[in-house]
């Protein structure tokens, strides 16, 4: 067990460094040169070359690439992510603030999703080619296929119009005022657990049916357990290792693709920070947004990983 | 006729297994070696209806974006003071927007735009991906190692922040936005066609045409190449699904296909903007031809996964469909 969580750790870091390296090349060098940046931002776009050497000077651009990239992630690793090119502050600030928000927000989407997707997906393929089947066949279908901002704007259309409410506009911290925080953040919640989970209940549903063709269920069945017994002993312990592969992608994912979402019911996590930051081509913020989302991810991916050595034995000895 | 691995046991990386050969069973399913094409279709209609009723809306789409002009009742552009928020009804079947322009013209038109950039893109991805992937799991060697980290890393970010990262640093364009989905296609392709390679690079009848004297490019085109097409035709439909999406969101944050051009997310961004209370339809309908185009192409990609290469779907079809939704 040691060695395979020492393997997977010493995958890690190369990656996270590739994927700075990434954003960096792709956020840094491709956008041109960020002091000539600034100084256009600034409204009338005129300015000295004395300036332009002053700013380059300040912001580092003028050295070496190499140097450049070992000082932003000498940087990153101590928290240091740089200032916004808006309001000159702390990226590290904007996102301790945000990001909280976003990931409540995934946290609790992936939660609903889970909570339906499992025994709906579990149903489904207990009773298939039923009707419940089909019904939850033609529903999670659908789910796939309807984009997340069209059900989203659907849902404010259809609240504005037949409740006449909206979500409560200021964000309310959840330790402060739960009942407010909750009023904005269900509608949120359940446009993305819709999505994730009707991903999420297909592939439930197809794990399902392998698992029911095994041999052990087949021999559990023989022996004259209880069909609850068998679908909750056998076949569920066997087919949640696809489920939780499938939902800490989804987590990794959320903390991304909650963007729309949030720019559509105005939540103030990480991805409206994102939307606004594009639009005032704020690149330290989309910068560190970027590596942010990478980061989750790849943490996301390893912990489940490491999950499978514990939930798993099997591939904890083949992988030794 | 017995189709090779209906399905396989779980558990058992069915990718790795060593493969059947697939070219037969996809000739078979696609009717080149005992019937025609014709027969070939008629079958796959009768053995998969969802797939066909799948495939019939994306020949839809396509007709009507390639008929644009002919099929849509209106100019799209022209605004009409007299039609502003005008009601669905006979003159305008979908309604019309807040300039009094006909949203079903403009649907027709915004399918142009929505089909041409993710047809294209997800060409030109599952090209250089399938290369990619192919070089890597042929070459192997520091080739493959370096490769697959880098697609460790691209794979890291999700879908929508990788393509707004992208499009935030070149701006909108509907080439840019190419470019976008295309950085998003070719790695989970590259991956996915590797593994697929591997084990067929590591059949018995590969070392037979080495052995026999044949070349790297005589092996990869004649050998490699052939046993990969269906799976590429599998990938390239499931993608074209999140290619989909992912323009329409590009242009519903409105970085992606500049708005002067009417597109299905930049319609939705439009109602979003504009009073939606007013006028639902505005919403209602561009939402529902993106639903209804990746929902078409998800039933097609389904059921040739299902037809083309059986063995894809036993192993996690989660996984498979997974960097696709």
């Amino acid at each position: 067990m040691g060695s395979y969580v020492v393997h997977r750790l010493v995958l890690f870091i190369p990656t996270l460094l590739l994927v700075s390296l990434i954003v960096f090349v792709v956020m840094r060098i491709m956008p041109g040169d960020p002091a000539l940046l600034i100084l256009l931002g600034e409204g009338e776009g005129t300015y000295t070359p004395q300036e332009l050497d002053n700013l380059r000077h300040k912001l580092g651009t003028n050295r070496p690439i190499l140097e450049q990239y070992v000082t932003w992630i000498w940087g990153v690793a101590q928290g240091d992510l740089g200032r916004s090119l808006w309001d000159n502050s702390p990226v590290m600030r904007q996102i301790q603030d945000r990001l909280p928000v976003t990931l409540q927000l995934a946290a609790m989407a992936i939660v609903v999703a889970a909570l339906v997707a499992v025994p709906i997906g579990m149903l489904s393929a207990v009773k298939q080619d039923s009707w419940i089947d089909n019904t939850t066949r033609v529903f999670t279908i659908f789910g796939v296929a309807a984009p997340p901002f069209w059900v989203g704007i659907l849902t404010i259309v259809f609240l504005a119009k037949v409740f006449h409410w909206l979500p409560p506009l200021d964000y309310a911290h959840p330790w402060v005022d739960p009942w407010r925080n909750l009023q904005q953040l269900i509608f949120p919640t359940l446009v993305l657990a819709y999505y994730e989970m009707a991903f999420l209940a297909r592939v439930t549903r197809s794990a399902t049916l392998e698992v029911l063709r095994e041999d052990y269920v087949r021999t559990a069945r023989a022996k004259g357990l209880m069909e609850r017994f068998v679908l909750f002993r056998h076949v569920l312990a066997n087919c949640i290792l696809p489920v939780l592969t499938v939902s800490s992608w989804q987590f990794g994912r959320l903390m991304g693709g909650a963007v729309l979402i949030e720019a559509i019911f105005l939540v103030p996590g990480t991805g409206s920070l994102l939307i606004d930051s594009l639009y005032r081509r704020d690149f330290p913020i989309i910068q560190a947004l970027i590596l942010l989302a990478a980061i989750i991810v790849l943490v996301s991916n390893m912990v489940v990983d490491l999950l499978y050595g514990f939930i798993d034995p099997r591939i904890r000895y083949s992988e030794a | 006729m017995v189709w090779p691995g209906k399905r396989s046991k779980a558990n058992s990386p069915s990718l790795t297994s060593p493969a059947t050969v697939p070219v037969e069973a996809a000739d078979i399913a696609i009717g080149k070696t005992h019937s025609t094409v014709a027969q070939g279709l008629i079958r796959f209609c009768k053995r998969k209806p969802l797939g066909a009723v799948g495939g019939a809306i994306l020949v839809l789409l396509v007709l009507v974006a390639v008929l644009a002009p002919v099929v849509a009742p209106h100019d799209p552009y022209q605004p009409n003071a007299a039609a502003i928020y005008a009601v669905p009804g006979s003159t305008y079947p979908l309604g019309a927007d807040e300039a009094g322009r006909d949203v079903m013209s403009r649907l027709c038109y915004g399918a142009r735009i929505s089909l041409y950039v993710s047809l294209l893109s997800v060409l030109i991805g599952i090209t250089i991906g399938s290369l990619l992937g192919i070089l890597s799991a042929y070459l192997g060697g520091w080739f493959d190692l370096i490769l697959q980290r880098i697609i460790d890393a691209l794979m890291a970010f999700p879908t929508i922040i990788l393509a707004l990262g992208i499009m935030a640093v070149l701006g909108a364009s509907v080439h840019n936005v190419i470019l976008a989905l295309i950085c998003v296609i070719v790695p989970g392709t590259a991956r996915t066609v590797r593994s697929q390679a591997l084990s067929i690079k590591a059949l018995d009848y590969i070392t037979a045409a080495s052995a026999l004297g044949g070349t790297h490019g005589r092996i990869i085109c004649r050998h490699i190449v052939p046993n990969l097409l269906s799976m590429c035709l599998i990938l390239g439909t499931l993608q074209l699904g999140l290619a989909i999406l992912t323009e329409s969101s590009l242009s519903f944050l409105g970085v992606g296909v500049p708005p002067d051009v009417p597109t299905w997310g930049g319609m939705l961004r439009e109602a979003a903007r504009a009073f939606v209370g007013v006028a639902p339809w505005l919403a209602i309908f561009p939402g529902l031809t993106i639903a209804l185009a990746v929902f078409g192409v998800n039933l097609l990609g389904d059921a040739l996964r299902d037809v083309l290469d059986p063995r894809l779907r036993s192993d996690g079809g989660a996984t498979q469909s997974g960097i696709e939704t």
